[in-house]
């Protein structure tokens, strides 16, 4: 049982890593499930029973927090930057950003600052929380 | 005060599958390997630096309970333990494809940072680790 928890554990943290790593690209739950050799019925309620949230809002979330990090340290447009992290259009981007940040992505980059400590850090603690 | 950073600690599930990863993919060298009887003290380090080890701990009884033992377990594999380190390269896209090449999973692709071009990747249970090219 125990080891079947681990080994279930470590397919879904296989997919996450795998939102985390290709955020930018297309993503679907077919393709989650196939790198997490689950079907995908399974795969993302298993998901969600692993990190408390589903695969389509982790994903969100991750790109959020890319476009986040790139308001912040970038030149770049927004709209761009939307695109850039895998929103197919700005409205969506505009509408997904409020969503989880509370601000627009304009106003974020107005109040945000850069921080020079590693990436792995600002990724997992300036990732919106819900 | 202190001096020196010697040893950190971080947990595997299988400590042969852990030196078949530190050693075999990562190039790291076994630092110490001492069969205690109810435990085996296993270290690693970057080979020519035995003054700075990582003992790869199995979680498990008598130092915990069982059932802290699978709780342990299941925050390993969950990518959620708190135990990592980051190494340096001298060459972060190089070291990145040869890892690739034997199958390391990665968590990140190398990137530029102000501080030098970094990437993430996965040990076989979950354990964090970061490579870092520092800017010169």
């Amino acid at each position: 049982m125990s080891r079947a928890t681990e080994e279930t554990n470590r397919r879904m943290l296989r997919a996450r890593d795998a939102m985390d790593r290709d955020y930018a690209q297309p993503m679907d739950v077919p393709a989650l499930a196939r790198i997490a050799h689950v079907s995908p019925a399974h795969f993302t309620r298993t998901f969600r029973a692993t990190f408390g949230e589903t695969p389509h809002r982790y994903l969100q979330r991750r790109r959020v927090e890319r476009a986040m990090f790139l308001l912040r340290e970038t030149d770049r447009s927004v709209t761009a930057i939307g695109f850039e992290v895998g929103f197919n259009s700005p409205g969506t981007f505009s509408r997904t950003f409020r969503d989880i940040v509370g601000r627009s992505p304009r106003t974020y980059r107005k109040e945000a600052t850069a921080a020079s400590v590693p990436t792995c850090f600002t990724m997992a603690w300036t990732r919106p929380s819900t | 005060m202190f001096n020196a950073i010697t040893h950190s600690q971080m947990y595997v599930l299988d400590q042969d599958e852990a030196l078949d990863f530190y050693v075999g993919k990562l190039g790291l060298e076994v630092t110490a390997d001492i069969d205690m009887g109810f435990m085996r003290w296993l270290t690693v380090g970057v080979p020519g630096h035995p003054e700075r080890q990582i003992l790869l701990e199995k979680p498990g009884a008598p130092a915990m309970s069982e059932e802290t033992a699978e709780q342990v377990r299941d925050l390993v594999t969950k990518g959620a333990m708190g135990g990592w380190f980051i190494l340096t390269t001298d060459d972060c896209r190089k070291t990145y494809e040869r890892l690739l090449e034997k199958g390391v999973e990665f968590t990140q692709e190398p990137t530029e940072r102000p501080y030098g071009i970094d990437c993430g990747l996965r040990d076989p249970f979950g354990n964090r680790i970061r490579f870092t090219q520092p800017k010169v």
